[in-house]
């Protein structure tokens, strides 16, 4: 039995050997590069491009620029295909532009025989604009008159609203008090080492093959017939081993654009590999949001009602678009759901870089202001947060609102019981008494999650996988679900060594995607995968072990029932007697001359539910006043992800989320210049990612759940560990401070300026110790 | 320097003498990833900010990206792909695998290479925490927040300790 066991990943080997091949491993002597010309200005129109000195230098094969490209506009989010007409994704990029809506945006493409020559012949490009002031508040974006960045948008990409739960505004005059509150979150990028990267060439006449770090393969192909309006079935998508994506690969960025190269040079191999500080600004980051909550709760601590009111911001295009947004709003309600609840959220272009999917998708912008507002009800009231939150928080059995489907499993009550247990809060609430004045100050801090297991019902979920009995015994597995580094391809093997009865190390899963060979699956996000691959699974392996165990009666001439796969062997059901080998039987299959075939099974699964799972993070801070930083003591997740398919890789999922949201939380945002739309830190070094010395032993545990819409119990986990952090954070440093900092990053110098506020410092910046 | 920009160079890698024509302007991460098909050598940032292309030379660490082909000259240079023997792992690559210090796998080739120059330097030595993270803090991760990371290192500073 292999679910829920300590098992190595499968390509760990693979991977500390260095030789796992990722996509620019796969080198080429012949191989072109290409470069795109990216504006120096965040708004405006081209007025006119002289490409003729760049085109002259030695070594340069083809420059394009937006006069060469399909008139064709296509929409790069990674979804499945909507057949709602009224839920497309918005198509407003062109392969190359004219227009400029953020400082980068691709005016040009210029193929050389290398690196160099590319670079020098980018700057050999001559280019004039006519410019316009560079729309970045949303006060200047909204304004009557502003200029439309995309015409005929009114700057708005989407807007929705829903109130569920009864009416939020009676609710809340039935309260006995309500509170406001205004949270502000940055745009902050994904970072995978792995930067953007994808190359092309033809293999006959007609058909493009794509080699992509892309965590959406299917997706991808589909894209890219759109926008070069050539039938899917002539492009095939390959993804090998992959650097990470974090969500910024479930975009197409580069893949319309290294296919279009390769058909316009005779099917030359053509690659694009984004340097760090291009894929830090000219792929997608995560939408900076501005929300305002309202709250209103008894005096006994029973929220009864909440308005939330969001502004998210897209960037120059909209890619996912109001998706992120309205994500957000939906996988949130599932938190506190009995009290009435409106959300309202509009999405908006500005000139700045373009945001997409990022790890947890609008949840941790939605959360953190949720989650701050949450506790700002609770010290209103002086009630300790986590009685607070008991209070209110979602039990199983409740009903969805947003769904009107019943909670089948959550142990979110035990999450924060075993948080609070973890962290010794009762204790240390007390010892920290005596640290709320002077230089060095220490409190704790809370907060809580929930979030989904998938896209249903807004997209289709389906999932493909193809099991395959080898001659020796052994079992090959492929699947669509697409490993990014999160593990999928071992907890797929294990689901099927559970199933099928075999050893963990007999089942083999192959370890890429390609659209030629690999079942349809739409892809690495909205940690669907473990969740909606596993009942395809379960249904391909409960069919394989059928198909085993008959083909065992076809050879003994037993009747149907008599046998069992214990690991390597057939035995008898009833004494667990051996019978006979999986390889004898096996080599029957394939040689007999007169009965057998290879045994087979194929499954392709529409999951029609998603289950809610829930979580929350415990924090214990030392602020230290004079140096205005935030020092985490410790900090504990724990989640409820139904049952754990793999314990050391969940716990790693856990800590990359930890530590993301505690970069989020103290450190990363991208910089942005007001006026002129620049990115000051788009590179490692200025743009704080947090290093190993920038974090804490990060503890985490799991309330195991078993959740019955699942193939195994599980439910998702990849995205939700980043989500709490920062929430829990704030809420930590204002127990410390009694200082409420409602815009993240909470750095140095924010803290700096709120303390003298405060009147924590004087004003000359001395702390008040 | 010879004629046209390009230069021979000679140099130990993974044990074994090579002869190289190499252009001078490439790095040492451009030199193994295209010429010697060296591919665990990985580029994520290029300007020395990373650390995915971590190698050893002469057995100290450096960032191949920012380190010229040329100054390769006459040293001993090692990657990944020298670590593994006769099928087996290196002690330092075991532990990674063993404690789940992979996941994507992209940083992975060079903070082997972190550790493995960290562990020989300071063979049989006690090492706290805390030295372990600064030694390693030139090395991004962005999948495992380093926690399993920190317990395979120290897994092989244990196991050293016991020997």
């Amino acid at each position: 039995m292999a679910v829920g066991k300590l098992v190595n990943r499968v390509d760990a080997v693979a991977k500390v050997t260095g030789r796992a091949e990722y996509t620019d491993d796969f080198y080429r002597p012949d191989m072109l590069v290409a470069k795109y010309f990216r504006s120096s200005i965040a708004h405006g129109r081209v007025k006119e491009i002289n490409v003729e000195k760049a085109r002259k230098l030695p070594g340069v094969e083809a420059i394009f620029t937006y006069e060469q490209v399909p008139r064709i506009k296509f929409a790069t989010a990674g979804h499945p295909f909507s057949m709602d007409p009224d839920h497309k994704d918005v198509a407003d990029r062109l392969l190359l532009t004219r227009n400029i809506r953020f400082m980068g945006d691709e005016i040009a493409i210029v193929v050389a025989e290398d690196e160099i020559v590319a670079n020098k012949a980018l700057k050999l490009i001559e280019v004039s604009y006519e410019e316009y002031k560079p729309l970045i508040h949303p006060d200047d974006i909204l304004k009557q008159g502003a200029r439309e960045i995309h015409q005929g948008s009114s700057n708005i990409v989407g807007e929705h609203r829903y109130e569920c739960g009864g009416k939020v505004d009676d609710a809340l005059k039935g309260a006995d008090y309500v509170i406001k509150g205004e949270y502000v979150t940055p745009m902050v990028q994904h970072c995978h080492i792995e930067n953007h990267i994808s190359f092309a060439y033809m293999d006959d006449l007609d058909r493009i093959v794509i080699v992509s770090s892309t965590q959406i393969p299917h997706i991808a192909r589909r894209i890219v017939g759109e926008a070069l309006d050539i039938p899917l079935s002539r492009v095939r998508v390959i993804k090998p081993f992959m650097g990470g994506g974090f969500g910024n690969k479930q975009d197409v960025v580069l893949e319309p654009m290294v296919a279009f190269l390769t058909l316009k040079l005779d099917g030359r191999a053509v690659q694009i590999n984004l340097s760090r500080e291009e894929c830090m600004t000219g792929t997608r980051t995560r939408h900076p949001f501005h929300v305002q909550v309202k709250t209103g709760f008894l005096k006994d601590g029973t929220m009864v009602a909440r308005k939330m009111d969001v502004l998210s911001v897209t960037g120059g295009y909209a890619s996912h678009g109001h998706s992120v947004a309205a994500a957000g709003g939906s996988k949130s309600s599932f938190l506190y759901p009995r009290m009435a609840i409106e959300y309202h959220a509009r999405t908006i272009y500005a000139n700045i870089p373009v945001a997409g999917a990022m790890r947890a998708y609008g949840s941790p912008q939605v959360i953190y202001a949720l989650e701050c507002a949450t506790e700002d009800a609770a010290r209103f009231i002086g009630m300790d947060p986590i009685e607070f939150r008991l209070k209110n928080i979602v039990r199983q059995g409740d009903v969805a609102q947003v769904t009107g489907k019943e909670i089948l499993s959550c142990g979110l009550s035990q999450c924060l019981l075993k948080g609070k247990e973890l962290i010794h809060w009762d204790r240390k609430k007390k010892e920290y008494e005596k640290y709320k004045t002077g230089p060095v100050r220490r409190g704790l801090g809370v907060a809580c999650f929930s979030y989904a297991s998938g896209t249903y019902p807004v997209c289709v979920e389906v999932a493909g996988v193809r099991l395959v009995l080898n001659q020796d015994g052994t079992v090959h597995v492929q699947v669509g679900a697409t490993e990014i580094g999160q593990g999928s391809d071992t907890v797929v093997a294990q689901m099927v060594a559970e199933t099928l009865g075999f050893p963990f190390e007999n089942v083999r899963v192959v370890q890429a995607q390609d659209t030629d060979v690999s079942p349809f699956d739409t892809g690495a996000y909205a940690s669907r995968q473990a969740y909606v691959v596993s009942n395809a699974v379960f249904r391909a392996a409960t069919s394989l072990r059928e198909k085993i165990l008959d083909y065992a009666c076809l050879m003994t001439g037993e009747k149907h029932g008599k046998f069992d796969i214990v690991e390597e062997n057939i035995v008898s059901a009833d004494s667990g007697k051996f019978v006979l080998t999986m390889k004898e039987l096996a080599v029957d299959s394939f040689y007999h001359k007169e009965r057998g075939g290879q045994l087979t099974s194929e499954v392709s699964h529409k999951t029609t539910t998603n289950a809610p799972v829930f979580g929350c993070t415990f924090v214990d801070v030392l602020v230290d006043i004079p140096l205005c930083k935030v020092k985490i003591n410790k900090i504990v997740n724990v989640h409820d992800s139904g049952v754990i398919l793999n314990p050391v890789q969940a716990g790693g999922q856990v800590h990359g989320g930890v530590s993301m949201g505690i970069g989020a939380a103290l450190s990363e945002e991208l910089l942005i210049d007001p006026e002129t739309g620049y990115i000051f830190n788009n590179n490692l070094l200025d743009y704080k990612v947090p290093t190993f010395i920038d974090l804490p032993e990060i503890n985490h545990e799991f309330v195991e759940t078993f959740e019955p819409t699942s193939g195994y119990g599980n439910k998702s986990l990849g995205e939700p560990p980043v989500i709490t952090p920062p929430p829990a954070i704030r809420n930590a440093v204002l127990d410390a401070t009694g200082v409420s900092i409602n815009t993240l990053p909470m750095s140095p110098h924010k803290l700096f300026a709120l303390f003298k506020k405060n009147g924590l410092m004087d004003p000359k910046g001395k702390a008040d110790v | 320097m010879t004629s046209h920009g390009f230069r021979e160079i000679t140099f130990s890698i993974n044990g074994k003498e090579k002869k190289l024509h190499i252009d001078v302007r490439k790095s040492l991460l451009e030199v193994l990833r295209e010429q010697l098909g060296l591919t665990s050598v990985k580029q994520g940032c290029a300007v020395g900010e990373c650390g995915a292309c971590s190698v050893l030379v002469d057995d100290v660490l450096i960032d191949s990206c920012i380190f010229l082909a040329v100054w390769a000259h006459g040293k001993k240079v090692r990657t990944v792909e020298g670590e593994a023997k006769n099928r087996k792992l290196s002690k330092v690559q075991q532990a990674y695998v063993d404690e789940g210090a992979v996941q994507c796998g992209f940083c992975t080739p060079g903070f082997i290479m972190a550790t493995t120059s960290f562990v020989e330097k300071h063979k049989g030595e006690k090492k706290t925490r805390e030295e372990i993270r600064k030694d390693h803090a030139g090395n991004l991760c962005r999948c495992t927040g380093y926690q399993n990371i920190l317990k395979a290192v120290e897994k092989c500073i244990n196991s050293d300790l016991v020997k």
